[in-house]
């Protein structure tokens, strides 16, 4: 008999006066009793709705029913199968729009809680199993991912996995890309994103880091090393800025720097760690996607009083996921909605002591469909701040596609490839991830990264390799 | 991996280490850098490329003893390993249609202005060179400079070893006295590179400098290097670090320099402290 409640089992986390003082994580994740509660509001749908919201296609309503007979590690056995990374896409997909999104239970009330469920098993995995060893056919085979985030990784895991002999280029001292310089800790713990990339060294992906690609190899190079097949899956680096007067004042940052100060380099424990960051007493975060929540909340944690999100469109339009806006809430961050910066005011000798705005109000829908922002007229003011945070989108790096001839890209930096294969301009090489779309998703990433990995063990096949 | 193969004391401050780092020693340009980091806690810091010897399979840096990673980096020994060293980074300098150069190095900016005067030298261009330090003591890079250069002068603020004067004087006294030069690389602290441009510009002699802000991946994904240059910002890591001096924002630049002063001051008490009460070490 499935449990009825229009409501998913509530999920423990930290309360919102405390965790914003500390960077542990927010949420702590379903105890074994409420995982089978939760998992028995799935109704088992025989034509699985869920699972087609899903990039990686995870099974979902199989893994939900060994969970709601106490079996996790069937249930973990079946998302992997599927998902190399469960414990970082149940705590950071966007889950209201793929899978939650067609779950039947979210006609009358809320979803199945998909997400919770998912990494429900996949911390259990981790706290009560250790990895298998898979007993693979190895191949001489040499392939080369570049990048090392959920891209690069799910490429390389899924071609290790395939026997082939993988090594992964990676241009910062620790892999994991946007999992470990972006995204925060109290999101998502930094020891577990380490985990799961040890488990893909277990399977016999090789990584190299402090490998910046374009400056230490070409990729001609790489093809001379010896690699039969390059995946690119250099993610979205390079940081937008607004273009607006005052954006080199001091204590301006871009969300890049800024959460690469704090997570990558653990600034949120200076003088311990060596890296410092600014945080200043009020701080303005210009953006309203994750990015933007994740920067706010962090600067929150590190003390700053006033903490505003300002963003240029309505509610409605924000793309950060649901949760975390709703966290951000809780925490104490202000929301400037329809308020767009015109300029960042400086003191004389350099440092920022204002940001001016305006605001808006939405006007016909544009080209993408969303209503666009257009200024109310004498609604100019100056928020009170002294740090400025700008979270307005990231490009993909031109060091790649700078030193790599005949690699076709969009006017806006993206590699072209072919969605289905990652397949780009060159043959062999192939591409995925932010890198390719623009700054996306970790799951869109993941999914890119297993398209490509299989074709690229079509492609290997075919050249008579393997 | 990144094993110091040599060490030397060039002055009380300033060091050269030598560093086995075969691939970017392939690759290595002048005008490149490199960031590295010592130990799990440290920050990444940038380093100019000072030599290298693709043969080898080393590439040469030389650092004054300033901040804490500097020091710390400065009591490592032969044999020991840098925890990370990535590149070769930046933008490699180019040198066409010139046949006569003057390089100006001020203070530790010698140790990065010398491969381009050797590269230079190399290219057969006449180099004319001229270093600055605050007293004799500080003079590193004398012999070397003076091999890759047709003249060599060396000026020290307080006259300690004979010539006394800043280097803006002396590349105004060999201007004045006819050398007419196709380009001038000044590379030292801002203050420096701002006269030297300020002087330049009068003559209208194309002058690069080589601009050191604040790094931290070196590869273009922060923004914290930004400096604006012709009125656009760029950033020094992978737009430089040498630009056209003439377009350089100097005084935005000197006040960037000013946005972790007083952290880095904390971190070096933080520093002294610890190895002071070395019970908690
Ligand atoms: C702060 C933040 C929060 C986010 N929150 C979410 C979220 O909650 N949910 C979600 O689904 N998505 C989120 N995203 C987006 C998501 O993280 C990205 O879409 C995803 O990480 C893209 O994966 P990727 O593998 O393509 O690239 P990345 O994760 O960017 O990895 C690329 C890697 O390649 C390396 N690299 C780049 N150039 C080179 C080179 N030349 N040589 C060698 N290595 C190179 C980089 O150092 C990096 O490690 C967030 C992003 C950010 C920045
Ligand atoms: S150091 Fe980060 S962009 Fe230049």
């Amino acid at each position: 008999m499935p449990n009825m409640s229009p409501y998913k089992v509530k999920i423990p986390e930290q309360p919102p006066e405390i965790r914003n003082k500390n960077f542990l994580e927010v949420s702590l994740g379903y105890t074994c009793e409420m995982a089978k509660e939760e998992a028995q509001r799935c109704l088992q749908c025989k034509t699985k709705p869920c699972m087609a919201g899903c990039p990686v296609n995870v099974k979902i309503p199989d893994f939900i029913l060994h969970i709601a007979c106490g079996e996790f590690e069937k249930a973990y056995e079946i998302i992997n199968e599927t998902n190399r990374l469960p414990a970082i896409c149940g705590r950071v997909c966007p889950q209201e729009s793929q899978c939650e999104k067609f779950c039947v239970r979210g006609v009358k009330g809320e979803p199945v809680g998909i997400g919770r469920l998912e990494r429900f098993a996949a911390d259990w995995y981790m706290s009560n199993r250790s990895p298998k060893a898979e007993n693979i056919h190895r191949t001489q085979t040499k392939v080369a991912v570049i990048g090392s985030g959920p891209a690069g990784l799910t490429c390389a895991g899924d071609l290790a996995g395939m026997g082939y002999d993988v090594t992964i280029f990676e241009a910062f001292h620790t892999p994991g890309g946007v999992l470990m310089y972006g995204i925060p800790e109290f999101r998502l713990p930094k020891d577990l994103v380490q985990k799961e990339i040890e488990n893909l060294k277990q399977l016999g992906v090789k990584i190299n880091t402090n490998m910046v690609i374009g400056k230490v190899f070409s990729l001609e190079e790489l093809q001379q090393e010896g690699y039969q097949a390059i995946f690119i899956g250099s993610g979205a680096g390079l940081p937008n800025f607004m273009g607006i007067p005052g954006e080199n004042l001091n204590g301006v940052y871009s969300s890049n720097e800024f959460l690469t100060r704090i997570n990558l380099m653990k600034a949120y424990r200076f003088p311990q760690y060596d890296t410092p960051v600014r945080v200043g007493r009020n701080v303005a975060v210009i953006g309203g996607g994750n990015v933007a929540m994740d920067a706010a909340r962090s600067a929150k944690r590190l003390g700053a009083e006033k903490v505003y999100i300002v963003y240029r469109r309505s509610e409605k339009e924000l793309p950060a996921r649901l949760e975390e806006v709703h966290h951000a809430r809780e925490e104490g961050i202000i929301f400037k909605l329809l308020t767009n910066p015109t300029q960042i005011l400086g003191t004389e000798d350099g440092w920022v002591q204002g940001m001016e705005c305006v605001e808006m109000e939405l006007g016909e829908p544009d080209k993408s469909g969303r209503r666009r922002p257009i200024e109310k007229k004498n609604s100019k003011h100056v928020l009170d701040v002294d740090i400025v945070i700008i979270a307005i989108g990231q490009s993909p790096n031109p060091l790649i596609k700078s030193t790599t001839q005949n690699l076709d890209t969009y006017d806006w930096g993206g590699i072209i490839a072919e969605e289905a294969t990652g397949a780009t301009s060159i043959p062999g090489i192939y591409a995925g991830g932010d890198a390719v779309t623009g700054a996306a998703t970790v799951i869109l990433a993941m999914g890119s990264g297993k398209n490509a990995a299989k074709a690229i063990d079509q492609y290997l096949k075919r050249q008579g390799y393997y | 991996m990144y094993k110091i193969i040599k060490k030397e004391t060039l002055s009380p401050s300033v060091k050269l280490m030598k560093i086995e780092a075969a691939f970017i020693a392939r690759k290595a340009e002048p005008g490149q850098f490199i960031i590295l980091r010592v130990s799990e806690k440290g920050e990444r810091i940038p380093l100019t490329i000072a030599d290298y010897d693709r043969a080898e399979g080393t590439v040469t840096i030389i650092f004054q003893e300033v901040g804490k990673t500097t020091k710390e980096l400065g009591k490592m020994e032969e044999g020991q390993e840098l925890l990370d060293f990535v590149g070769p980074l930046g933008t490699a300098s180019h040198f066409e249609n010139i046949k006569k150069a003057a390089v100006i190095g001020g203070g530790l900016g010698t140790a990065i202005a010398y491969p381009q005067a050797k590269k230079l030298h190399n290219l057969g261009i006449e180099v004319h060179s001229v270093i600055g330090f605050r007293n004799k003591d500080l003079i590193i890079l004398e012999n070397e400079m003076s091999k890759v250069s047709n003249k060599l002068i060396v000026a020290t603020d307080d006259g300690s070893n004979g010539i006394k004067g800043f280097v803006t004087d002396e590349l105004k006294k060999l201007i004045e006295q006819g050398n007419t030069y196709d380009l001038v690389i000044a590379i030292g602290p801002l203050i420096m590179m701002k006269a030297v441009c300020i002087l330049t510009k009068q003559y209208d002699i194309k002058t690069i400098v080589s601009m050191n802000p604040v790094m931290i991946d070196g590869t273009g994904m922060c923004g914290g290097c930004r400096v604006t240059v012709g009125g656009n910002t760029k950033f020094a890591c992978v737009d430089g670090p040498d630009f056209d001096g003439h377009e350089v924002d100097f005084d935005e630049a000197i006040r960037r320099q000013m946005m972790y002063k007083s952290f880095e001051k904390q971190a070096l008490e933080d520093h002294a402290c610890r190895l002071g009460g070395a019970s908690n070490a």
